[in-house]
């Protein structure tokens, strides 16, 4: 079948997204952006024909299903083994590559091997129970995950053997790369597909029998249009590169078609757009002197007070009273932190007030481009987060009144979206 | 794909270009040999300059913001303005001020490489601007000597009213004039002034008609990057001077030769071929960055066709002509006129005007750090004017001559979405 891409290539996260010739959308891919940004399409890609396949699966298996009502649990069970394969396939590459660039250092501690070979079998072993049902991840990303499990059990190898920390950490920066610019380990979905079909042997067969027929399926792209802070150097043609804004605009205006401002906080960039009842931008307002208030000013929180960054909006929805914060420098943020906690302010307080902080910055670009008209919508990475999403909405109460407020789960696909709106249209006037 | 917008073209300068070269190497030369020879000069601004009346005394002008300009275009602000934060001006001052300062620490070296004289007198002919004035009181205290300090009214209800004009002319009669006496020792000529404010009224003639050209589709001239150096000549020394008669007509000849050819503007990397958009632009331009900048313009085929910057030495398009039969009145008209000195419904309506009449498809503001006078109230512009015209505005922010606030990935980012915007709002329009 034919299908259209879509692909934003953030300054965090790279989102891909697959149309189908209808207009709807098959799936959504996400990875963390590298420096290496074929590759990072690549992934993103494949996740999102991964993730349409699972779509198409789950259309099949629903017409021939033994019992239709089993089948959203049997699909979701299939996608959890099928990924907990492809992480042990990424696990595999991981080892082989810690093993090769082991066998590089000059001075080797005779420990050294044993220790890389303890750490993955211990990886490999939790696999299982990382893509348990109801299981949480703190990420979607290998990277991630594994970065995390690898360096904590090798805090305990090196605390137990005496081998250095930092030797066993730097086997892991040089690995993971290779990792993840494979973009190999993470894509084959047959095998991954069968290994996972294996692994539920009491499952209905027409499973069996749907994953086969949307395995035999070929899925050819008959379009793509990137955008995103990258897009210049994203391997497309330039007539097949759109501004973000315009890709924001359309793909907000495609989730709430009744849309007509548009707020999208991203990792380095905030950006309030207007749009007019077909999607089209009328007048938008970015940042240009100064990254103060993006998405990167929540990462940086994040890293000063070791937490994920998905754990930030939790707490700070348990404040009751937010601390005042003016100042949106991102740089300036850990000091403000720092000094409020020492004057004994409450953690989530202090987060509540940050919160706030770099909603009030956007606030002021939404103001520039022209205020908030009916409906809102809210986009980009920041929108999952509840506490800037709680602040938002207050403010835009505050300044404009009564506004319907669109966040939508997918949110994050939005630019992505757009872009592969506008390959479809692409596809279809050629 | 479509042909690229800019088709390289060997090096290659119009001899009016030439000309201007010439007359501001030999101005700069004048001004170096000026404590030898004894010639008085005069440090004044750009924005209600008296040009004529100081040629009448044979006082040369010397523009510290022409200067500042001149340095950010040769890479050297970064350098000044450190020197003059190094003495203790704040990152927030005016960087025009921060450059002037730091260039005189460093020796005053002017735009061709030689050594600037020290004023005989500060003409400070222009206070719209409240920064110009702690400006020149900075340079009072470096150089000691004589301030003559001409106040110009607010257009703030858009019109200049005659006790305005009587207030001005007051002041060049009983302030102005009486210090340049006593600073050259001559007599005031009024006959000298309106033979330098005739050859001013013709300049301008042409220099219209050199901007107004850009109503022709497409446009033979860049009315913002281009124009920087089309006003040069009028807005700094040479208004009221046989030179700048001689500079705007070969200007003026060789733009009807463009427009006989149907050529487009000439940019620094070559012709624009393809006129993709027509824009208005308001604000002064990057000086740090100006060729990258215009050239972020020029490969999207954007022309800029009007601009309000192009007017800031005078809004001559309004019909404002230096009159010689009314020496001092015509001088006080041009103070009071100055765009800087207008009130933002007539900054709205300017701007408003130029969208129509120059067939534009929509205007940019870059919205200058350093300059409030400027930035003040640029978003309620684009609002406005978005409303009355129903064309688009774009929003970009930089800065005059600090090259810390030009970031060249974002402003190419914006500008993209901006063409991209209008490109959309077209193929939207047609279909």
């Amino acid at each position: 079948m034919n299908y259209t891409v879509g692909i934003d290539l953030g300054s965090t996260t790279t989102k891909a997204v697959v149309l189908g010739e209808d207009g709807a959308v098959l799936g959504r891919g996400i990875t963390n952006s590298r420096s290496n940004y074929d590759v990072a399409c690549s992934v993103a890609l494949s996740e999102a024909l991964i993730n349409a396949r699972f779509s198409l699966i789950a259309g099949e298996f629903q017409s021939i299903a033994r019992d239709p009502a089993q089948a959203p649990t049997l699909i979701g069970a299939l996608e959890r083994k099928f990924r907990a394969e492809q992480y042990r396939s990424q696990l595999r590459v991981l080892d082989t590559e810690l093993r090769r660039f082991l066998s590089r250092l000059l001075t080797r501690p005779p420990a050294a091997t044993g220790i890389v070979d303890r750490i993955a079998g211990r990886m490999t072993a939790e696999v299982d129970a990382l893509y348990a049902e109801g299981a949480r991840r703190k990420s979607d990303f290998f990277r991630d995950l594994a970065g995390s499990r690898y360096l904590a059990l090798a805090e305990e190898e090196a605390r137990a053997t005496g081998v250095s920390f930092d030797l066993l950490a730097g086997l892991f920066d040089k690995a993971i790369l290779d990792v993840e610019n494979s973009a190999e380990a993470a894509g084959r979905f047959d095998e991954h597909a069968a290994v996972a079909l294996e692994a539920l042997p009491g499952a209905d067969p027409a499973l069996t029998t749907a994953v086969a027929r949307v395995s035999a399926r070929t899925l050819e792209q008959i379009g793509s249009v990137g955008t995103g802070y990258g897009r210049q150097r994203l391997p497309f043609p330039e007539g097949r590169i759109r501004s973000e804004i315009l890709c924001h605009g359309l793909g907000a205006h495609s989730m709430f078609p009744r849309t007509r401002t548009v707020l999208d906080i991203g990792g380095q960039d905030t950006k309030a757009i207007q749009v007019d009842e077909q999607g089209i931008v009328t007048s938008f307002q970015m940042n240009d002197r100064c990254a103060a208030g993006c998405g990167r000013y929540l990462g940086y929180i994040a890293d000063e007070m070791s937490l994920g960054l998905h754990e930030l909006g939790p707490i700070a929805s348990q404040s009751s009273a937010p601390v005042r914060i003016n100042s949106t420098c991102t740089v300036f943020a850990g000091a403000e932190l720092r000094e409020r906690l020492s004057l004994g302010e409450r953690r989530e307080d202090i987060l509540a007030g940050l919160h706030r902080a770099i909603v009030l910055r956007a606030m002021s670009l939404l103001a520039r481009s022209g205020g908030v008209k009916d409906e809102f919508t809210f986009t980009g990475g920041v929108a999952r987060n509840q506490a800037a999403v709680a602040a938002l909405r207050t403010l835009v109460e505050e300044n404009y009144g009564a506004r319907t407020v669109n966040i939508s789960e997918d949110s994050i696909y939005t630019g992505a979206l757009g872009a592969a709106l506008f390959a479809l249209r692409n596809a279809a006037a050629a | 794909m479509s042909a690229a917008p800019i088709v390289a073209t060997t090096a290659h300068k119009d001899s009016s270009q030439v000309r201007q070269k010439e007359m501001i190497a030999r101005h700069f030369d004048r001004l170096a040999a000026a404590p030898d020879t004894g010639t008085r000069c005069a440090y004044t601004f750009v924005p209600g300059n008296l040009t004529e009346l100081l040629l009448s005394f044979d006082v040369l002008p010397v523009l510290p913001e022409i200067n500042a300009l001149q340095s950010a275009m040769r890479g050297k602000t970064a350098e000044y303005i450190a020197a003059a934060e190094k003495l203790g001006h704040s990152e927030d001052v005016c960087t025009y001020v921060k450059s002037d300062i730091g260039m005189m620490k460093s020796g005053n070296i002017g735009p061709t490489g030689q050594r600037l004289p020290s004023p005989d007198l500060l003409l400070l002919s222009y206070t719209g601007c409240f920064t110009f004035m702690k400006w020149f009181e900075l340079l009072r205290e470096e150089y000691h000597c004589p301030v003559a300090m001409l106040h110009v009214p607010y257009q703030a209800d858009g019109r200049i009213t005659d006790s305005m004009r009587t207030y001005v002319v007051d002041q060049l009669k009983n302030v102005v004039i009486p210090k340049l006496e006593e600073v050259t020792g001559r007599q005031y000529d009024e006959d000298r002034l309106r033979a330098h404010l005739a050859r001013s009224a013709q300049a301008e003639d042409d220099l219209v008609w050199v901007l107004q050209s850009a109503k022709n589709v497409p446009s033979p001239i860049d009315a913002y990057f281009g124009a920087v150096y089309y006003v040069g000549p009028i807005f700094s020394a040479f208004r009221g001077t046989a030179d700048a008669v001689d500079y705007y007509r070969e200007l003026r000849e060789e733009i009807a030769g463009r427009i006989r050819q149907g050529k487009g503007p000439v940019t620094p990397d070559g012709e624009v071929e393809r006129e993709r958009f027509r824009i208005v632009v308001e604000g002064p331009p990057n000086w740090t960055s100006f060729r990258q900048f215009w050239k972020m313009f020029a490969d999207e085929g954007a022309v800029a066709v009007a601009s309000t910057y192009s007017k800031v030495g005078g809004v001559y398009d309004l019909g404002f002509r230096h009159d010689p039969d009314h020496p001092l009145e015509t001088l006080a008209e041009y103070c009071l006129g100055c765009y800087t000195n207008l009130s933002l419904p007539t900054r709205i309506d300017l701007l408003t005007r130029y969208l129509s009449e120059y067939r534009a498809d929509g205007f940019l503001i870059n919205s200058v750090k350093s300059c409030n006078s400027f930035s003040a109230g640029q978003l309620h512009i684009l609002r406005e004017v978005e409303a009355r015209s129903g064309r688009p505005g774009g929003f970009i922010e930089s800065d005059l001559v600090d090259p810390r606030y030009f970031s060249a990935a974002n402003i190419k980012n914006r500008l993209e979405s901006y063409f991209q915007m209008l490109d959309q709002k077209r193929a939207g329009a047609s279909s």
